[in-house]
């Protein structure tokens, strides 16, 4: 694959978290008995009228509120075609004028993916092929179950920005952490509440113009959709090495077999004669549906990313080595919000951000529930040598799972932390028990400081602070007699 | 504009018609006429006129995300050539996914 640029743009359908369909009453819910929810109009039986859910709307426009899109008038088209998954023959959609245009996400690597648009739909219904394995090439019939029939989506168009399978993988991570973090989709995959399909080609490195493409479908997970790109990108390339041609065409990703194969047939013409909805007026984003849109924003994942960059970096510096990885993970589980609580609090950030990113991040879901001022203490007991990093972390599980006061779990779980003459004068009872090691370490023997640390976390009962134990052995080592071997 | 009967043919099919060649010629003919009927506002010089997307100058005809009642299961499974398991059953799918 060397000297191949791989080429992604991802098509993703999100499902939207509203109480009932796009144009009609029934309940959006997932898991219901098939066919229950399910009316004259999700049917498509003569003489019913749809009529479009504001809060869907206001959903959408908050998508391209947070993607940063231009939110504009929009019309709904129909896209007809022949298949048992929507009863009407056609789905209701958006085609040359989507309500968002334009707009981009910017990935945690500092990368910036172009969106081209995010426009409202309807979903389809669910279909199950009977009989040849279950596969859609010859099944001998099908099973329909309509609740999922005119649920209310929003498919987001990325432009071909996106290079490569891990970029592909992080970019729908993050658009997933900002559909659910405003609310406006549960972003499950695995429920099919985000669906994602992938368009790949590849070019030599070096040239400007795009290959020809084909699309991926039936990615059911980030695995699959990495997975899925790889494989496709390596067969484009295998192809064109062999010195033939990619055809344009929809490609089917069988996740047990770890191959794409095609999809074509003498249907797949694409020939879905859009026309205008003819029973939907005209969309016009008034301030009354843009103050809903924008209502209670909050912060978005890129913006708390950011937050904490610059808690940990102030004035425009450099993030620590190591915080940038930490940085993605805290937001992505949301923890940051203690870890700027503990900044707050005056609790040093770097530390809190490692207990955040790893130890909180074991359990994310009990941990978002932790006091943060507990946590912020808990940091600063830490820092001030209080407690060691083991005993800190111990707290810390402690806290996460039954909460409280991290002062009184540490003097429950016996981490009574040595007051600093208590932990000098044990310092001074391990140099005068080791003085031929002690010799040593005065004369340059790094590797002796580990044998001393050890020997006072013995005699403490781990209860010493190993930091403040090196600290106090480095400064002691300073004000020693610098005779290296004299007393030999 | 003239239709040809390949073109009748084709949009038969995406309307899974079957078509006699007699049935395509006879529609071509009828289908041309609306077509050239339709054709003749092409004339009119439209250049000052904006495009309009709707005939009802309405717009954001809206309702409230507010659940209604559905329909009972039997009763709409009951009206469809085939059912099991609670879901509608169609015939077989080849190649004819959209």
């Amino acid at each position: 694959m060397s000297g191949w640029e791989v080429v992604v743009g991802l098509e993703v359908h999100a499902e939207l978290s509203t109480a009932t369909k796009l144009f009609c009453g029934c309940p959006n819910r997932f898991g219901a008995e098939p066919n229950t929810l399910v009316c004259p109009v999700c049917l498509g039986l003569p003489g019913s009228l749809p009529v479009l859910n504001r809060r869907a709307v206001e959903l959408a426009m908050r998508i391209g509120k947070a993607l940063h899109c231009d939110i504009r008038p929009s019309r709904f088209h129909r896209k007809n075609y022949f298949y048992p998954d929507m009863p009407k023959d056609y789905q209701i959609s958006q085609y040359d004028e989507p309500v968002n245009v334009g707009g981009y996400l910017d990935l945690p690597g500092g990368r910036r993916i172009g969106i081209e648009r995010a426009h409202l739909e309807e979903d389809t219904g669910k279909t199950t092929h009977l009989g040849g394995g279950g596969r859609i090439h010859g099944a001998e019939r099908a099973l329909v179950d309509y609740n999922r029939a005119g649920v209310p989506l929003v498919e987001i168009v990325s432009r071909p920005d996106i290079r490569g399978a891990e970029e592909a993988r992080a970019y729908v991570a993050e658009l997933r952490d900002v559909l659910v973090a405003t609310g406006v989709s549960d972003g499950r995959m695995e429920e099919g509440s985000l669906r994602v399909d992938a368009n790949v080609s590849v070019r030599r490195e070096g040239t400007g113009e795009l290959g020809t493409r084909c699309e991926v479908k039936n990615l059911n997970s980030l695995r699959s959709l990495g997975r899925a790109i790889e494989h496709e990108a390596a067969r484009q390339v295998a192809l064109l090495e062999a010195g033939g041609e990619v055809v344009q065409e929809t490609r089917h990703w069988n996740e047990d077999e770890g191959r794409t194969s095609s999809m074509r047939s003498k249907e797949e013409s694409h020939d879905y004669r859009y026309f205008a909805e003819p029973d939907l007026v005209a969309l016009v984003p008034d301030e009354q549906l843009l103050e809903a849109a924008g209502a209670g924003m909050p912060l978005l994942p890129a913006e708390r990313r950011l937050r904490l960059a610059e808690l940990l970096a102030p004035r425009g510096g450099d993030v620590p080595a190591g915080a940038a990885d930490q940085i993605v993970t805290v937001v992505s589980l949301g923890l940051d919000d203690l870890v700027v609580a503990a900044a707050a609090a005056g609790a040093d950030v770097r530390l809190a951000l490692a207990r955040a990113a790893n130890e909180a991040a074991r359990a994310p879901e009990a941990a978002r529930g932790l006091d943060p001022a507990a946590f912020a203490a808990l940091v600063r007991m830490e820092a001030a040598g209080r407690l060691s990093a083991t005993q800190s972390k111990s707290v810390l599980s402690e806290l996460i799972e039954h909460g409280g006061d991290p002062a009184e779990v540490a003097g429950r779980l016996g981490f009574e932390g040595l007051g600093d003459d208590a932990l000098e004068a044990a310092v001074e009872a391990v140099v005068a028990a080791h003085p031929e090691e002690w010799d040593r370490f005065v004369g340059g023997e790094e590797k002796l400081a580990q044998f001393l640390l050890g020997q006072v976390m013995r005699s403490t009962g781990g209860r010493a602070d190993g930091k403040a134990v090196a600290a106090l052995l480095a400064k002691r080592r300073q004000g020693a007699p610098a005779e290296p071997g004299s007393r030999r | 504009m003239r239709l040809s009967a390949a073109e009748v043919a084709h949009v038969g099919r995406l309307a899974r018609l079957e078509l006699s060649e007699e049935e395509l010629d006879c529609f071509a003919g009828q289908l041309s006429a609306i077509l050239e009927h339709v054709e003749t506002m092409g004339r009119l010089d439209v250049s000052g006129v904006a495009p309009l997307s709707h005939p009802a100058e309405l717009r954001n005809v809206l309702r409230a995300d507010e659940p209604r009642p559905c329909l009972a299961r039997e009763d709409v499974l009951a009206a469809a050539p085939a059912a099991e398991d609670g879901r509608f059953a169609v015939p077989r799918v080849l190649g004819e996914e959209p």
